[in-house]
């Protein structure tokens, strides 16, 4: 069995500790925790959607999931990873800009539909989405100017059908 | 009707059929303790230490069949509570812990005996609250204690502030329990039932292995007739035994590292093993890829988490034990009786073969007659007491010669740190036992060293006028730990060696027990017999073989069928 990067989305209680609940779930059992993305649901603020993606083999991933659904202020677990979904993450990327880089930053920020949203006399702070591969590849490009920092939000994402997920 | 939020606490915990509680008294909880005063229906056993109350209420528990309550205070008193939750959650023991905490106004402050008891316990327990809403109190401790005891039980922890207990609201009914994120799955999948009937009717050479979960979801009844419906032989964990009748032929005696010969060979050759209400712990199965390598392998239990975790099961079933095996048996019930309990001559020679294996490897010991063998004091208290008898054990050989050498026949009546294995748990346990059988004899199999853990409990025994029986195997060694140096690290016994001990039966009399010693072989009957025909809470203390091993012994990762033999 081999270990593939699982996209689940876990709708729980919003409520303290709820969070710390499940880390520590993570850290006890040493499951991995790649990225993770909480917040207050828009159609019921009793309820928080956490994305998270973790990585393991078909028999951690069950585990992991079952583990979840036992805690008492975890609602549903989806994985969304066999099914359609959309995926996206947000970054904030601080880069050198010294005067002869600006147009070729600008350049590359045009083809990526990204924006600058911050500009200092030798730096741009750009804000971009997408998927992690469009997101790798902005970086990769920006890597040569002198990235300063980065924010990133962890990846969130939602089924494609149109039912609300259970 | 106004109530203080310790008039609430106190009127919840009766509602739930608590009769008595375990605890010990602090500055956050003095409101509870002065409103606990003015409530003589709810009796209060005062224990010595905090752990003393939790291992105590988790014995109630098990004894009575219903949820165990204790009550300790905040900081110190929680944090003493710990070792009792965790013994609980490993035993999956429907209890709930009530902690005092601060003011909520000081909360995160490190006021005063604060501690983070809710984070602390959080990967122990079931499920925990802190409470800082007087009007969610009611709703909160009726949550609890449904938590608790459904699904796969375990314990639950609720922290109370001191100015929660203290404040006065008007108290409203919380209602029926309904938590839209919580739904055990009582009843199995009818295909998946199916499916084990089929397997039943193929199986040539069956095993049925119970554990912890046919005790709690209350299924011995059930788990019994199966086995006599299908003439298959029976195994247990730690955790199971007593739900089968050990003194019944198809009894294969416990199973894993320190498991019968039969029951280990058994399980290596059967061609079926269902299994009920265990969790494949790493001390039954040994070397995973070698357990029931044979078998199709049949696992019901209410927690999925346990399927899959450790061994794969072929037929897996999601439910309550004791609805499911109702529902197969019944099954099983319509099927040609000739189908179920398989091919006559099949079955006989795998009875045969079982027969064969416990003929040229008993569980065996021999007693000559100079020093005690401790299977021989075990042999005895099995014979001179009856089997509405309830033992509790300390940790070590004493546990496990206790599991070996006392055929229990009834469930609920052996009452044992199984996942945890906590020294310290047997003697709380017996009183926790008592005071939920107080016409019952109960009785506490001790190593010398186990019983110096939670020694003070004696104080509770006798103040609180629940008498209990203490069974001392003294070896003068910390003897489990000193058999692993034995056999595994040449004899080196680094810090196992007990000599220096109190004087126990001079540490009986200073509580105001009974103390009793031999050294003789043929005054452990006499003692046994006077110490149990005893009014009051007795210590019997018996000196025994020193380096005697616990035998059949399965070295760690090797597979269980390669055992140590005497
Ligand atoms: C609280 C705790 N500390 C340490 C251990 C490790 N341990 C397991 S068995 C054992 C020896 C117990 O000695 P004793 O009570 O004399 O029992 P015996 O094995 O000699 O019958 C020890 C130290 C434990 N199980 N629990
Ligand atoms: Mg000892």
């Amino acid at each position: 069995m081999s270990n593939q990067k699982h996209i689940l989305s876990i709708l729980v209680d919003n409520e303290p500790g709820v969070l710390s609940r499940i880390a520590g779930l993570f850290s006890g059992r040493g499951y991995n925790i790649e990225s993770l993305s909480v917040a207050q649901t828009a159609e019921n603020s009793f309820l928080s959607r956490i994305t998270m993606v973790t990585v393991g083999d078909d028999h951690i991933i069950e585990q992991i999931t079952k583990q979840l659904h036992k805690l008492i202020n975890v609602i549903t677990v989806n994985d969304l990873t066999d099914k359609k979904y959309v995926q996206r993450e947000l970054m904030l990327i601080k880069v050198n800009a010294k005067p002869e880089q600006r147009a070729e930053i600008l350049r590359i920020v045009d083809i990526f539909r990204c924006r600058v949203v911050d500009v200092g006399p030798e730096h741009y702070t750009i804000e971009m989405s997408g998927d992690d591969g469009k997101i790798e590849a902005f970086i990769d490009l920006l890597r040569p100017m002198g990235i300063i920092e980065t924010a990133r939000t962890g990846l969130i994402a939602l089924p494609r059908d149109k039912k609300k997920s259970k | 009707m106004k109530l203080k939020g310790a008039q609430i606490l106190i009127k919840m915990i009766k509602e739930e059929g608590v009769d008595t509680i375990f605890g010990y008294p602090g500055g956050a909880v003095i409101d509870i303790y002065d409103a606990l005063d003015k409530t003589p229906d709810l009796r209060h056993i005062l224990v010595r230490h905090e752990q003393g109350a939790v291992h105590a209420a988790d014995a109630y528990s098990r004894a009575k069949g219903t949820v165990g309550v204790a009550l300790v205070t905040s900081g110190p008193g929680a944090t003493n509570t710990v070792t009792g939750i965790a013994s609980a959650y490993m035993d999956s023991i429907p209890i709930v812990v009530f902690t005092g905490q601060v003011p909520t106004a000081l909360i995160g402050n490190d006021a005063f005996q604060e501690v983070d008891i809710v984070g602390i316990t959080r990967p122990c327990t079931k499920h925990n609250y802190l409470v800082k809403d007087i009007t969610k109190l009611a709703r909160t401790i009726k949550e609890a204690f449904h938590i608790a005891r459904s699904g796969r039980p375990g314990p639950v922890l609720v922290d109370l502030p001191k100015d929660v207990m203290g404040a006065m609201t008007e108290f409203e009914e919380p209602g029926d329990i309904d938590l839209r994120s919580y739904k055990p799955t009582y009843n199995p999948n009818m295909k998946q039932l199916s499916r084990v009937v089929e397997l039943i009717k193929e199986a040539k050479r069956p095993v049925i292995f119970s554990g912890g979960g046919v005790v709690l979801s209350k299924a011995s009844g059930e788990l019994v007739k199966l086995a006599k419906m299908m003439n298959s032989p029976v195994t247990a964990s730690l955790m199971g035994l007593g739900t089968f009748p050990g003194s019944d032929p198809l009894w294969l005696g416990m199973l894993g590292m320190h498991g019968t010969y039969r029951a280990n060979m058994s399980i290596g050759n059967c061609d079926l093993l269902i299994a009920v209400g265990v969790r494949f712990d790493d001390r039954v199965t040994g070397r995973k890829d070698k357990f029931a390598s044979e078998a199709k392998i049949v696992q019901i239990d209410i927690d999925p988490t346990s399927i899959h975790k450790n061994v794969e099961a072929n037929c897996p079933i999601v439910g309550d034990c004791k609805n499911t095996l109702e529902l197969l048996n019944s099954m099983l019930e319509s099927e040609n009786p000739a189908d179920v309990c398989g091919n006559p001559e099949e079955r006989q020679a795998w009875l045969d073969q079982i027969a064969q294996w416990r003929a040229t490897s008993p569980q065996r010991y021999e007693q000559k007659d100079d020093v005690i063998k401790p299977q021989y004091v075990i042999d005895r208290l099995h014979k001179l007491t009856d089997k509405n008898t309830i033992i509790t054990t300390e940790v070590g050989q004493n546990q496990m010669w206790t599991a070996q050498y006392y055929l229990f026949d009834k469930p609920n009546h052996f009452i044992t740190s199984g996942g945890l294995g906590v020294m310290g748990f047997g003697l709380p346990a017996a009183i926790g036992a008592k005071a939920a059988c107080p016409d019952k004899l109960v009785v506490c199999v001790a190593g010398d060293g186990s019983i110096q853990m939670n020694s003070q409990e004696l104080m509770t025994a006798i103040e609180s006028n629940l008498p209990v029986k203490i069974v001392i195997l003294n070896n003068r060694y910390l003897g489990m730990v000193r058999q692993w140096q034995e056999l595994f690290y040449d004899k080196r016994y680094s810090y196992t060696n007990m000599e220096r001990a109190p004087d126990f039966v001079k540490l009986a009399e200073a509580y105001g027990a009974i103390g009793m010693r031999t050294d003789k072989v043929n005054e452990v009957e006499e003692v046994l017999k006077k110490g149990l025909a005893c009014e009051g809470t007795v210590i019997m203390e018996f000196i025994v073989e020193r380096e005697e091993c616990v035998y059949p012994m399965v070295p760690a990762g090797v597979a269980i069928t390669e055992m140590l033999l005497v």
